[in-house]
């Protein structure tokens, strides 16, 4: 059924593990669509063979519906719209929330092409590896203008905004090579802005991942590489230092664990934070790039909202570079990762 | 009671006022009119030619669709052309289509009113509207836009092409479009014939209404937004500039707060014609005269609140797309709410099947569909898949040319004989009819498709495996062409050559038809005193009729 | 006897049963347009409401350094100005057309005077180079987001600059029109409609004046 109705509405494979789920509704909502227009024509053509005009001068009777005929009018689509809602926003927060387990990916847009970075790794163009069954979570900015990353058979889509961070995370099922697409309009080149995602076997990824990293150290013995997309060549966390140095961030926020006009970023990574007003969350990488696109959002609690935005002042790269710092920075007594349990839960067990 | 000089003497048993046609046939009489129903026929004059010009538009990117790669234009052309496409078919055609035209021309028939509230402002709204398009049409033939329709930024701010000449001809056109909703709203407030009480009104009148409202509330803020981007173009102050702290999504909020109930006003009158048209047809009282009438009102109220779907994925937060989501689905009941009404009007009724009725029923069924298809992209989750895409391209074609334009044409034929007194041909007209329901089945259809399939939009080249849905919608779009030449063909044979029309052709109890067809320049000869509901087929005697021999 | 009795040719239109009907029509538009107005401005205040939540120091820091004086002293002079208008609108009313026409000559004056402050203060801004977007080189600002304070300054006092000059034109033909008699105890709503205009250019300013200045 799902295979039958999937290859008449045209769609494309379900490669990830949103596109069923999406699919299902799809499904629903669209057979609905059918049937009710279907059931709206048939009834205008029934009644217009039955009531046709059989005389010029004919007169009708006056008639208005009883006030139960109204309520139905309103309250069936109403339910029927609202069951899909919820249905629809349950999926829409699972995919807009990942999960703390991902692995990251830098995505940077520029007209026209895709670049990725993989943390304290390799860097490509136009081609995205990733292992299969594994949740991978995409940080995504844009050079120029407004980009949008989609890749029909994971039904996921995300715009990619210059001066912003937005995140989108997928897990891909099977290993195969899917068509990344830009769908929001950029130019020129907007329809040839394409690239591709490859899913590996688990342990094809780390082969290819670990032959990357050994081409990564002999190419950096060489003459550098694009200076365009700077920080993943050699190690992210010096790049990421050398940028809290240059940019100020050291006049307040310490690595040591002393308390300065800001937060130190010892231990900052997954540290569960009280904002100012009273609101509990998990400083990922997320947060950490929206504290520095857009301070006085989000201030922790019992510091002052001083800290200017850097939104324009340090490019993507760089925002990448310094979350891996700050995600470096983490005393021995505490582990890595997250203790309190994950902080984003997916809405829905899988 | 003022009676002018030629109602008196008409009263005295002398011949009819001359038509409104027939008092001045000179070019300045026309160009110089305070007359509602001049201004009418001129706006209708300019919407066609809007519509034929962003036809053609439309018709040159289907050709290149045709095949994968590069064919035809290179994509600089090729984006040029869907922005012309969309800013001629939206600005310049659909937004003035009903209101300004037809709006114009029965509004104030329809209450009983010898003209506008405010004729002069009327007329300026027409040259606004020139100026507008003018303007526009400079920035088209020095090298064009190449940003689309929606502007969006930074990629308006900062492409070389022609993008101010036609900012400023938006602007300009808003303001047309202002100046008409603010007299229309005054002139339903002000002028409506003794015993016309709001209850009374015709259902085109609320349509028309409720549309005025969103005119004169939403127009001024795609004015600053465009206004804002002309500054940041030529004077780069960087208010939606990233590079400058600016924050383009900013102006998306802003631009989709007009252009979501902008959808409203395109569709909002399409709906008041169809409210007409059903019952003249059916003739029938409206099943549900109030409940159309309020779930009007309730597009125009809600619609202002349901902007932020178009921001699904442009990273705006989840609560606000939840929020934003289930607003929309409110639009979505009224809808259905009408459309139920209408379905309910033919029970029981007396239906003729003339070439307007044809319409109707297209409209229907594209309304049910396309309005359905528009609930589902408000589905958040399933939305992620379809923004941008061809389904969302099919999606509003079906709102923006299954629904208002079948009512345009619907509109067109029924108060065609109002308009200029002649009759055209009804099997041309039938043919003309079935010729463009089943092409606009054959063009979007295949797009709905398409955009399952993850075809993004504005896509110059595209991966092959697109390819045969694409030359599926490109035939069908020839046949939507056919379709809409021999309309211009027979309406134009009817005007030279065609018959004198009967007063009341359709028999219909409009309160439009109260007066001769076409009707003299000061309307009434006497203001009528309205008693009744509009579309009361009870008896078979049309009210108050004034009969011309 | 109606009251559209010994009213100049030309003012009740053909399609108005009365001059009363004319006016609600006159003062509904007049409001439509209004409104229309408040939402043109409505853009820049979310604009200028976004930007100062997201740098709210910049917005704080360059709101310190505007000309707070000349601000004050434009508020005053729009608000006589407004006042006078209102004084034009009852001297027509009760037949002074005279005293009329002083008053929309003196608010006139009042006008220009707001228009010669406001010019010495954007004088002051380009000495400084506080300028919006790529020309902000104003070195006492020196934070993130002062680019953008300059940017809604100069766009909501540019804009509302435009509406004083627009309202002094219609103020200029209303002057006109006064002295050729036209506004009396009859009809004096075109006056009023003018009237009501100024007001509004008055309001807007009244709501920049805080939010540029004063927070």
């Amino acid at each position: 059924m799902n295979e039958l109705l999937r290859r008449l509405l045209f769609l494309p494979d379900q490669a990830s593990t949103f596109a069923r789920d999406v699919d299902q509704l799809h499904f629903f909502v669209i057979l609905t669509t059918f049937v009710m227009s279907t059931a709206v024509g048939m009834t205008a053509v029934f009644f217009f063979i039955r009531y046709r005009r059989r005389s010029e001068t004919q007169t009708t009777p006056h008639i208005e519906p009883p006030a139960w005929m109204e309520a139905l009018f309103v309250t069936v689509p109403l339910s029927f719209f609202l069951l899909w809602f919820f249905m629809g926003f349950s999926e829409f927060v699972r995919q807009q929330t990942p999960p703390s387990d991902s692995m990251d990916v830098y995505v940077m847009a520029k007209k026209w092409m895709w670049k990725f970075a993989y943390p304290d790794g390799p860097n490509a163009i136009n081609v995205l590896r990733v292992p299969a069954g594994r949740n991978v979570r995409l940080l995504m900015t844009s050079r120029d203008v407004i980009h949008s990353f989609y890749v029909p058979e994971f039904r996921i889509k995300k715009d990619v905004l210059p001066g912003r961070y937005t995140d989108q995370w997928f897990n891909a099922l099977e290993p195969g090579r899917y068509q990344i697409l830009c769908a929001e309009y950029c130019g020129a080149g907007h329809s040839i802005m394409r690239g591709e995602v490859i899913v590996m076997k688990p342990q094809d990824y780390e082969d290819w991942l670990a032959s990357a990293k050994r081409g990564l150290a002999s190419r950096q013995d060489g003459a550098p590489t694009s200076i365009d997309f700077a920080p993943p060549i050699g190690n992210l966390i010096e790049q990421g230092k050398r940028i809290a140095a240059e940019q100020g961030c050291f006049k307040c926020h310490s690595t040591d664990g002393t308390r300065h006009i800001g937060p130190t970023w010892l231990d900052l990574y997954h540290r569960r934070e009280k904002l100012n007003d009273g609101k509990l969350i998990d400083a990922d990488e997320a947060y950490l790039t929206r504290s520095m696109m857009d301070p006085a959002l989000e201030v922790v609690d019992g510091f002052q909202p001083v800290m200017p935005s850097f939104e324009g002042r340090v490019s993507g790269p760089e925002v990448a570079a310094l979350v891996e710092y700050i995600k470096s920075l983490q005393s021995d007594a505490v582990r890595t990762g997250p203790s309190e349990g994950p902080a984003y839960a997916p809405v829905r067990n899988r | 009671m003022r009676l002018s000089e030629t109602d008196s003497a008409r009263l005295a048993g002398s011949p009819p006022a001359p038509s409104y046609l027939e008092d001045g046939t000179t070019l300045m009489s026309w160009l110089n009119t305070r007359d509602h129903k001049r201004v009418g026929v001129m706006f209708l004059v300019a919407v066609i030619v809007s519509f034929f010009l962003g036809g053609i538009f439309a018709l040159s990117l289907r050709m290149k669709l045709l095949q994968p790669g590069p064919f035809l234009m290179d994509a600089l052309g090729y984006n040029r052309l869907f922005t012309l496409h969309g800013v001629v078919m939206i600005f310049l055609f659909l937004i003035p289509a009903i209101p300004s035209a037809f709006g114009n021309f029965v509004l104030p028939l329809m209450i009983g009113a010898r003209d506008v509230a405010f004729p002069r402002l009327n007329l300026a709204s027409f040259y606004l509207y020139l100026a507008g398009a003018a303007i526009a049409i400079y920035g088209m033939v020095h090298g064009g836009a190449d940003t689309g329709w929606t502007f969006y930024t930074p990629y308006s701010s900062t492409t070389p092409t022609q993008v101010l000449p036609i900012l400023l001809g938006v602007f300009i056109l808003g303001f047309s479009s202002i100046v008409t909703g603010l007299n229309f709203i005054v002139t339903v407030h002000t002028l409506r014939a003794p015993g016309l009480n709001w209850m009374k009104m015709p259902l085109f009148v609320w349509g028309i209404y409720a549309t005025s409202i969103i005119q004169v509330l939403a127009t001024p803020v795609l004015g600053i937004t465009v206004l804002i981007v002309s500054v940041e173009r030529f004077a780069g102050f960087g208010m939606f500039d990233p590079a400058r702290g600016g924050d383009p999504v900013l102006f998306q909020h802003m631009f989709w707060f007009y252009s979501h109930p902008a959808v409203y006003i395109m569709v909002l009158p399409a709906m008041g014609v169809i409210s007409e048209t059903v019952c003249a047809f059916a003739r029938k009282n409206p099943f549900g005269y109030k409940a159309i009438a309020m779930s009007s009102i309730g597009i125009a109220f809600v619609g202002f609140f349901t902007w932020g779907h178009h921001l699904f994925v442009a990273g705006q937060s989840t609560f606000d797309a939840g929020a934003f989501g289930i607003l929309s689905m409110l639009v979505g009941i009224f809808t259905a709410i009408k459309i139920f009404n209408w379905v309910g009007t033919m029970y029981r009724g007396a239906i003729a099947f003339k070439t307007p009725f044809a319409y109707i029923c297209g409209f229907l069924y594209f309304l049910v569909f396309g309005g359905m298809t528009g609930v589902a992209l408000a589905t958040t989750s399933l939305d992620i898949h379809w923004h941008d895409t061809y389904f969302v391209v099919a999606h509003f074609h079906f709102i923006m040319v299954g629904a208002s334009v079948m009512a345009f044409l619907a509109a067109l034929h029924y108060w065609f004989p109002k308009m200029f007194g002649k009759t055209y041909h009804e099997g041309w007209g039938l043919v003309a009819a079935s010729l463009i329901i089943l092409g606009f089945n054959a063009t979007f259809v295949p797009q709905f498709l398409l955009g399952n399939y993850g075809m993004p939009r504005r896509y110059y080249q595209y991966p092959e495996h697109f390819q045969a849905l694409n030359v599926a919608s490109t035939a069908g779009s020839t046949l939507l062409g056919f379709g809409f030449v021999i309309i211009l063909i027979y309406l134009a044979i009817a005007l030279r050559w065609g018959q004198r029309s009967e007063q009341n052709p359709w028999g219909s109890k409009g309160f439009e038809w109260m007066t001769a067809s076409p009707p003299p320049t000061h309307n009434f000869d006497e203001i009528p005193t309205i008693t009744q509901m509009p579309h009361d087929y009870r008896t078979h005697e049309p009210p108050g009729v004034i009969r011309v021999t | 006897m109606s009251p559209e009795a010994g009213l100049p040719e030309g003012i009740l239109a053909h399609h108005y049963s009365s001059l009363e009907r004319q006016n609600e029509a006159m003062r509904l538009g007049m409001w439509l347009f209004l409104a229309t107005e408040i939402l043109l401005f409505a853009g820049l205040f979310t604009g200028y409401a976004v930007y100062r939540y997201q740098f709210p120091l910049a917005f704080a820091e360059g709101s310190r350094h505007l000309n707070i004086t000349a601000g004050t002293l434009n508020t005053i002079v729009l608000i006589t100005s407004s006042f006078t208008v209102a004084l034009a609108l009852h001297f027509a009313r009760i037949d002074k057309p005279r005293a009329a026409a002083i008053c929309i000559v003196l608010t006139l004056l009042f006008a220009l005077g707001f228009l010669g402050i406001k010019a010495v203060e954007y004088i002051e801004h380009f000495q400084e180079h506080a300028l919006p977007g790529k020309y902000y080189a104003f070195e006492e600002v020196n934070i993130a987001g002062a680019a953008m304070f300059y940017t809604m300054y100069f766009l909501m006092t540019g804009l509302h600059g435009l509406h004083v000059v627009a309202g002094m034109s219609v103020l200029s033909w209303l002057l006109w029109r006064t002295l050729q008699g036209r506004y009396s105890s009859l009809y004096s709503t075109g006056l009023e409609m003018g009237a009501l205009y100024w007001h509004l250019v008055d309001l807007v300013w009244i709501f920049l004046y805080p939010l540029l200045y004063l927070i």
